[in-house]
């Protein structure tokens, strides 16, 4: 990075949207709607359009498309109060990724009828990139995607996509004789068998393409690089995810520390667990660095390509490990169904594992880095 | 116009008058602390301009560009990270002129009289007396671990004045000449080899009533506002990415024959933490204000020291047999400044990062407690006189 001096500062827009934000999910989405919506047999819609009321699932929507219009800074920010909140739905699906797929692809004003869709909740898109289980990388792809008359069709199977059970329509990353690229397929013409998660606020699902015939039209054009610059804005923002969910386990834990008393004294007083908070409270500022960083430099290709791994690396094991921590601060009561703790570790480990894991995005970090 | 570009026009004012390149450096100093360049955040008249703190890292990074010596800073550490902090909050004006002037241009270097045998971590619990003789204080003790006393010219002390009070509160902080009378300073060899540190004895030293720092019993609050600056000094420097300890990781790494996975993901996991702790220390200068900094500054300390050990550990590793020989071996020296290392001393030194300037159980205590709001230990020595507390 040359030149300019990013600021990590939040403007007064991230902070109005923080205390919104923090405001809304406290009051209206507590951990009771939380637990409600996770249990139902079917995934629930009405919470979605709530959302897309208060403009978030068109969040980085263009103004022309009836979105909101904000930027990664911004979205970074509901991003974590979605994670301090684990608030259950489609964002990072619908709103983050296949919002940046559509907006990076050649053209999106091809696109600019499911945009407008998207962004008043209507329409939920999700990507379905992955199809074995360590293939993380756009080289793992086998779904095919042949030219047929004016159109293609397209013939694979997704595997743990991510709000598959929601979607209305899928984005499904397949290879042609030009490369791999993105498709809008429609979620009626597809096989969609929902499995159950770790992460049982968040859904996802078996998709089946079964020789699907799709119009032109329904390439979106950006090619690999649309691809893998989705997937690293993605890891950006699932960074910031990653923060508010750590940061909810810790305060979580500080309370319990102040307030259970065992030996006659504050547990938070014995060094075993004061310094252990010390040690969560100075990694989850190192991992709040680097999300914030990563957000910042979604433009600049060289960057991006440093930052959005080095957040993975930094914000994923944070996460699992103070999530982890704030149970055993809680003692038998953070390994109880009732509270609270497990949603947040479950939710740390499955989205350390949704774009890639730790392996891999230090590999890449390394490949960008020369090393 | 706005702080920031008063900052810039100074910069510039000092660059173009006193190119770096055609001026000595300590009378590139002298300009730059002339200039309020020197602690942006001081007083005018003080070597500052009186704006935010968070300005500091633009006078460093131009500086830098421009070619100047930014060394005065590492050299002189214990004066121009600790005491010119601790002068600016707690000094008199005509203290502010005697010495931050000199200091700054390294005419006078400084060390920090606070370990002593029986006082580490519990620094409160020291032993030295000052005791009053008219306009003047006689010292008698020992401290200890006293880095650069062998050069110095003044030294921060605290010293007890009264011994029947609770203990923080029987203390006072003065300057002292380490050229007066009755100080004697011997060296103490670490485990590099080298002395950078020293024991540090008064018999009888007189101490003009002039160089105390602020009142009588007042001894505490300006040690914590020293501390609080050292630990700042120590973790909070903006360094350009991928420098420091982790660029020697990265070139042993890239030495022939290092071509292991397990070593790789090793090294980018360790180049990872420097650049979120390096982000982070980013960020807390961007929001520092004037004054003394707060105990959040002891996060940044904390990263940093755990992180030092351990890059400069593997370091070592990535050497592999090369990590068995010690270049140049342990003869005793007594350096004159902060020396640079290299990689085998480097590893040593590292040692030093979690003790010096506070443990890190003790940077864990003060962010839990400080910083969370925890409850204390217990204690068994707070509502005594200090006579009556027990120690070692
Ligand atoms: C290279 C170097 C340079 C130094 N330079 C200076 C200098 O210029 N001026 C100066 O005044 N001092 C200097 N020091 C001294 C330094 O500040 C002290 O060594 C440090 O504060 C620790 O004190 P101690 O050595 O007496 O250890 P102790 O306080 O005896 O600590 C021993 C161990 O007990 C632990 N411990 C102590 N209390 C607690 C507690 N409450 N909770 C948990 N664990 C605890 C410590 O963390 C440590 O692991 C320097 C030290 C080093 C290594």
């Amino acid at each position: 990075m040359t030149g300019v001096r990013l600021s990590y500062l939040p403007s007064e827009d991230q902070d109005l949207i923080r205390s919104a934000a923090r405001k809304y999910l406290t009051e209206k989405i507590p951990s009771d709607r939380v637990r409600e919506i996770m249990m139902a047999s079917e995934p629930d819609r009405s919470l979605w359009d709530e959302l897309a009321d208060l403009g978030w699932a068109g969040f980085l929507v263009p103004e022309e498309y009836g979105g909101s219009g904000f930027g990664y800074p911004d979205a970074a920010v509901l991003a974590e109060e979605l994670g301090r909140a684990v608030t259950p739905g489609p964002f990072l699906a619908s709103a983050v990724l296949a919002t940046t797929a559509l907006l990076g692809s050649g053209d999106p004003r091809r696109h600019g009828d499911l945009l407008s869709g998207m962004a008043d909740g209507s329409v939920v898109a999700a990507s379905a990139i992955y199809e074995k289980r360590r293939g993380w990388d756009p080289e793992d792809i086998d779904t095919t995607a042949n030219p047929d008359g004016d159109g293609w069709v397209i013939t694979g199977r997704k595997r743990w996509v991510l709000s598959a059970p929601h979607a209305d329509m899928f984005l499904v990353s397949a290879r042609t004789d030009d490369g791999v690229d993105l498709f809008a397929v429609p979620s009626d013409t597809v096989i969609v068998t929902p499995t159950p998660t770790l992460d049982a606020t968040r859904r996802q699902g078996d998709v089946v393409f079964d020789s699907v015939a799709v119009p032109a039209e329904a390439r979106l054009g950006g090619g690999e690089e649309n691809l893998r610059r989705t997937l690293d804005i993605g890891a950006a923002v699932v960074a910031s995810e990653q923060v508010g969910v750590a940061s909810a386990a810790f305060d979580m834990a500080l309370d319990h520390a102040r307030t259970r008393f065992q030996f006659g004294r504050a547990i938070g007083s014995f060094q075993a667990v004061k310094h252990r908070l010390a040690d969560m409270l100075t990694r989850l500022e190192n991992a709040r660095s680097v999300a914030l960083h990563a957000v910042r430099v979604v433009d600049d290709p060289v960057e991006l390509a440093i930052a959005a791994p080095l957040a993975a690396v930094i914000a994923g094991p944070v996460a699992n490990w103070i999530t982890g921590e704030s149970i055993q601060i809680h003692g038998g009561i953070g390994f109880t169904w009732e509270h609270d703790a497990h949603l947040y570790f479950k939710r740390a480990k499955a989205a350390s594992l949704l774009l890639g894991d730790h392996g891999y995005h230090l590999s890449r970090m390394g490949d960008a880095l020369g090393l | 116009m706005t702080d920031a570009a008063r900052v810039e026009e100074a910069i510039d004012r000092l660059l173009t008058e006193h190119p770096p390149n055609e001026t000595a450096p300590a009378e590139f100093w002298g300009a730059q602390y002339d200039a309020g360049l020197a602690w942006v955040w001081h007083e005018e008249g003080s070597g500052g301009l009186g704006v935010d703190r968070s300005h500091h890292p633009t006078v460093m990074r131009r500086l830098t560009e421009g070619g100047a010596d930014t060394s005065n800073r590492r050299r002189n550490v214990l004066g121009i990270g600790m005491g010119a902090g601790v002068l600016s909050v707690h000094g008199r004006d005509e203290q502010r002129q005697r010495w931050l002037r000199p200091m700054f241009t390294m005419d006078e270097i400084w060390c920090q009289l606070f370990s002593e045998p029986g006082a580490g971590s519990d620094l409160a619990d020291l032993s030295t007396s000052a005791v009053r003789d008219g306009d003047e204080w006689i010292l008698n003790g020992q401290k200890v671990w006293t880095t650069l006393a062998h050069v110095a010219k003044w030294g921060l002390i605290i010293a007890r004045t009264d011994p029947d009070a609770q203990k923080h509160r029987g203390l006072t902080y003065f300057v002292v000449d380490m050229e007066a009378e009755g100080v004697e300073v011997r060296p103490l060899y670490q485990i590099t080899g080298e002395a950078e540190f020293n024991e540090v004895f008064f018999s009888d030293t007189r101490v003009p009533d002039d160089q105390r720092i602020d009142d009588v019993g007042a001894g505490w609050r300006v040690a914590m506002t020293t501390l609080m600056n050292e630990r700042v000094a120590i973790g909070g420097t903006e360094t350009p990415r991928g420098s420091g300890a982790i660029a020697v990781a990265v070139d042993a790494y890239r030495e022939p024959g290092v071509d292991d996975p397990v070593l790789r993901a090793r090294l980018l996991e360790l180049w990872a933490e420097s650049e979120a702790a390096r982000l982070t220390t980013i960020r807390a200068n961007e929001t520092a204000t004037v004054g003394t900094p707060g105990p959040e500054g002891s996060t940044g300390k904390l990263s940093w020291a755990e992180l030092n050990k351990e890059i400069t550990a593997f370091t070592v590793e990535l050497m592999g047999l090369g990590g068995t020989g010690f270049p140049g071996g342990y003869e005793l020296t007594r350096p004159t400044g902060m020396p640079d290392y290299d990689p085998m001393r480097a590893f040593l030194r590292a040692r030093a990062n979690s003790i010096e300037g506070g443990t890190s159980e003790i940077m864990r205590n003060i962010i839990g407690e400080r910083v969370l709001g925890l409850p204390g230990e217990p204690r068994v020595d707070k509502d005594l006189p200090w006579r009556e507390v027990p120690r070692s």
